[in-house]
């Protein structure tokens, strides 16, 4: 049963009429029109759903959109802030991080959410970190150079 | 006139054009399967000067929007930034082959540097005479022509061309020497980067177009199986929901792609038919069986008979790989729609003509009356050449005029329909002289995929090729998948090499020097040994160094590997991996170290891990729990050398580096352990069984 629910979505209020079960992906991509979120797996597997609730890491495939009732939030096109790019962007940028670019949504929300955390971190705690991430083109080692980099600009020198 | 909308993703963000169909109606190739002659139909030069540039390739990831930008900026002096690419529009992009075979910048690149060179040319010309002046006496950059001893006299793209289109011909115009380009071998931002990185990049699945509704089919158990009966009553009791059939096709429609899969889980199918008694077992005996009636010798040197007595040394093997998923991220995604007697989908596809020919055939349509429209596509590796996801889109959207249909399989069916890259075995027999200096035989006998790429540049005194006439002896959907045929071959090829040099007690490089008929292989295998600080020892070392070869038509591949096997598990970690690949000029060095980074890893995947499991016409891996990819924790740490020999003609990138990387692995394995494995992926399971053949010492 269609239902109101309130959530903060990249920091603006939203009220979204659905069913409380349905899932977040859906809600985000279908009533919201923020496609920047992927489907990759439906089954939590693959990570390229993933989008931050009070700034912890969720998979939106394996979400429901009650179970964001009252959070907060942030997907990838809430980290562009008035046309400035969030540092870790610029570093997906600077390290072609990503070649068809179906998983870099995903793989840029993991990773923020993790230097948030922990900007000192050793290549190991991100490799870690981006375990859950599939990338099929193979784009890995410069998405761990690209965290590397942000964690560092983030003043996370080790 | 009737003004359409066409959205692309070019520079930096989403780009509308606005274009009329008329004025921007593509010039038709001369005769069909030909490259179109006239520049008009690849270049366009708007009123602002701005330069558009339109090729029926399509973006897999693998940059080719950059690279034909730098392609075009080259020869009209202009930043990349500058060149707009529309790619895989089949209105507005002239015929092109599929994006596939890494034939973009093998065929399509040099018509259009040949254009550009025209078009450059053309330039020229209108503006010597608006500026009253020799054409020699001109210079260009940014869009703007002046006269070099007069700067002041100057004009620009824009301002000559006026928006018209350019009608001055004057055949063919040699495109830049190498010697004088400035943007070709240079280091350029990816184009696609800002609407990648901030989830602005659209894909089929991301278009919402009004009205649309999305559909999910009704699909059988098993491969062999067909629709037979089923009852909707339960399904059409959601509000909202359509069903719509064609033949065997049941689709469920609904404006929510969540409500259209649940609806379809309500409908009860009954299915008839029968299923194939194989499994990924029996496969490979299936294989032999079913080839045998038909193996042919396709290219033979020699008496192997004779040879074989001269043999000092024989290794006799049998190689095999599992059927293998491209499991692109994307999964199979189309959006089709039926207006004013025309059928447009907007398709993730690598092959825009194909799937427009695809469509018009399913559907009874002319040709004229498809047009197929790339958005950015989420990887494709083979898998996106073939168009069965735009097909059901079309005929469902048939019977729903005006209503966008998107049809986007989930990973289940994306696993269940896909054209696998072929299960295969490789018999081989090989001897080596008592000098270890010739291979004095080498018989080899392919069932499952073609000879392609068995052969190589080593020197052999007799050999023997024998393969099916018919290669598609599968049970299941075979495709091409990333560098098709070459692999499974190189694998047995450059496995096999090693189990001789190994058993004659030589070390893998020596031996491979001495064959080597090629002194492009040469250098490259110095460039691997020295880039990766390698001195090579008979095997086993207890290292985990490996080496192999690779060809993919002229561009060659040497791969170096190491490995550490855990002998209680069987699990193979890679430690480092090194190719050193000569392609002939790299026209865009970050662009082709990514492609050469990205088929590491994802071979990394087909040696190791990933194997399509099926028993009967049933797909047993569903989803990435048990079809398993690589992830962070598998990487290697990585190094790319390019040889610039200049020596051939550029090569494409996307599949010569694929073809070494298992035999490399395997290779590895061996030298850390003494284990041979010849079943790809070796597995732990495997490799443990590769472990207990190992003689004791």
């Amino acid at each position: 049963m269609a239902v109101p629910v309130s959530f903060v979505l990249n920091g603006k209020p939203v009220t979204v009429t659905s069913p409380r079960d349905r899932m977040l992906v859906w809600v985000l991509r279908d009533e919201l029109g923020l496609t920047g979120t992927k489907v990759g797996c439906e089954a939590g597997l693959c990570g390229a759903c993933t989008v931050l609730v009070d700034f912890e890491t969720v998979l939106s495939c394996s979400t429901t959109l009650g179970d964001v009732a009252g959070k907060s939030v942030l997907t990838i096109e809430g980290l562009t802030v008035e046309g400035k790019l969030d540092p870790l962007q610029k570093a997906f940028q600077d390290h072609h991080a990503f070649q068809c670019g179906y998983c870099t949504s995903g793989m840029i929300m993991a990773a923020w959410a993790f230097l948030k955390k922990k900007p000192k971190a050793t290549r190991e705690q991100i490799v870690e970190a981006m375990e859950g991430n599939i990338c099929r083109c193979g784009a890995h080692v410069r998405i761990l150079e690209a965290v590397e980099t942000a964690g560092k600009g983030m003043g996370g020198v080790r | 006139m009737k003004r359409r909308t066409l959205l692309q993703a070019t520079a930096g963000a989403l780009t509308f054009f606005f274009t009329s169909r008329t004025s921007a109606a593509p010039v038709e190739p001369t005769r069909p399967g030909a490259y179109a002659e006239d520049f008009n139909a690849y270049l366009k030069i708007s009123a602002d000067g701005r330069v558009g540039c339109f090729v029926g390739k399509t973006e897999l990831g693998q940059g080719a929007l950059t690279v034909l930008a730098m392609l075009v900026a080259e020869e009209l002096e202009l930043d990349p930034a500058q060149v707009d690419v529309l790619l895989g529009d089949t209105d507005l992009c002239p015929w092109d082959l599929p994006t596939g075979g890494s034939l973009t910048m093998w065929q399509t690149a040099p018509v259009l540097r040949g254009a550009a060179a025209e078009v450059r040319a053309v330039l020229l010309g209108m503006a010597a005479k608006a500026l009253g002046a020799a054409a020699a006496d001109l210079a260009l950059k940014d869009g703007a022509i002046w006269v070099k001893a007069a700067p002041t006299r100057r004009t620009t793209f824009g301002a000559l061309v006026q928006g018209r289109k350019m009608v001055r011909h004057l055949g063919k115009v040699k495109p830049k020497p190498l010697s004088d380009c400035t943007v070709l071998g240079r280091h350029f931002p990816r184009k696609d980067a800002l609407a990648k990185t901030t989830g602005a990049a659209k894909y089929a699945g991301d278009l919402r177009l009004p009205g649309t509704l999305h559909a999910c089919l009704l699909r059988p158990p098993a491969h062999g199986l067909k629709l037979a009966s089923a009852d909707t009553a339960a399904a059409e009791r959601v509000p909202g929901v359509r069903i719509v059939r064609d033949g065997n096709l049941l689709a469920v429609l609904h404006p929510q792609p969540d409500t259209a899969r649940k609806a379809l889980a309500l409908v009860k199918g009954t299915f008839e038919g029968t299923e194939l008694d194989v499994d990924d077992v029996r496969i490979y005996q299936y294989l032999v069986d079913k080839a045998a009636p038909g193996q042919r010798v396709v290219s033979s040197r020699g008496d192997v008979a004779a040879g074989e007595k001269r043999a000092a040394t024989v290794v006799e093997a049998e190689y095999r790989n599992a059927y293998e998923s491209h499991a692109t991220l994307e999964p199979h995604t189309s959006v089709a729609k039926w207006e004013d007697g025309r059928m447009t989908v907007w398709a993730s596809n690598q092959s825009p003509f194909v799937f427009r020919d695809s469509v018009a055939e399913a559907l009874k349509l002319d040709k004229d009356k498809v047009r197929i429209v790339t958005p950015f596509v989420g990887g494709g590796f083979g898998g996106k050449l073939v168009a069965p996801v735009a097909v059901e889109a079309a005929r469902i959207a048939r019977q729903v005029p005006g209503v966008p249909i998107q049809v986007a399989w989930n990973r289940e069916e994306d696993l269940f329909l896909d054209g696998y890259r072929p299960a295969a075995v490789v018999k081989l027999r090989a001897g080596l002289d008592a000098s270890r200096g010739a291979i004095t035989f080498w018989d080899s006998t392919v069932a499952g995929v073609s000879q392609g790429e068995a052969e190589f540049t080593y020197e052999m005194q007799t050999n023997r090729y024998q393969a099916p006439a018919v290669p598609d002896l599968h049970p299941l959907k075979a495709g091409a998948w990333r560098a098709p045929n070459a692999h499974t071959n190189a694998f047995a090829r450059e496995c096999q090499l090693d189990a001789l040099a190994a058993k004659a007690g030589m070390d893998p490089v020596t031996l491979r020097r001495r064959l080597a008929n090629d002194p492009r292989l040469l250098h490259l295998l110095e460039l691997a040994l020295e880039a990766f600080g390698w001195e090579p020892a008979p095997g086993p070392t207890g290292r985990g160094i490996g080496v192999a070869c690779g060809a993919w038509r002229q561009a060659l591949v040497v791969a170096v590997a190491q490995v550490a096997v855990d002998k209680t598990t069987g699990k193979v970690q890679v430690l480092r991996f090194l190719e050193a690949v000569d392609v002939g000029l790299v026209v865009n060095p970050e662009g082709a170290r990514q492609q050469v980074e990205g088929a590491i890893t994802m071979c990394i995947g087909q040696a190791l891990s990933e194997e399509i499991r099926f028993k009967g016409g049933r797909i047993l891996d569903k989803n990435f729990d048990t079809y398993l990819l690589p992830r962070f924790s598998a990487i290697p740490r990585m190094q790319v050398v390019f040889a610039n020999s200049g020596t051939t003609i550029t090569q494409g990138i996307g599949e010569p580096p694929v073809v070494p990387v298992a035999a490399a692995l395997a290779n590895a394995v061996f030298d850390a352990t003494g284990a041979r494995v010849t079943h790809v992926p070796f597995t732990p399971k495997r490799v443990l069984a590769a472990l207990k053949r190992v003689p004791a010492k």
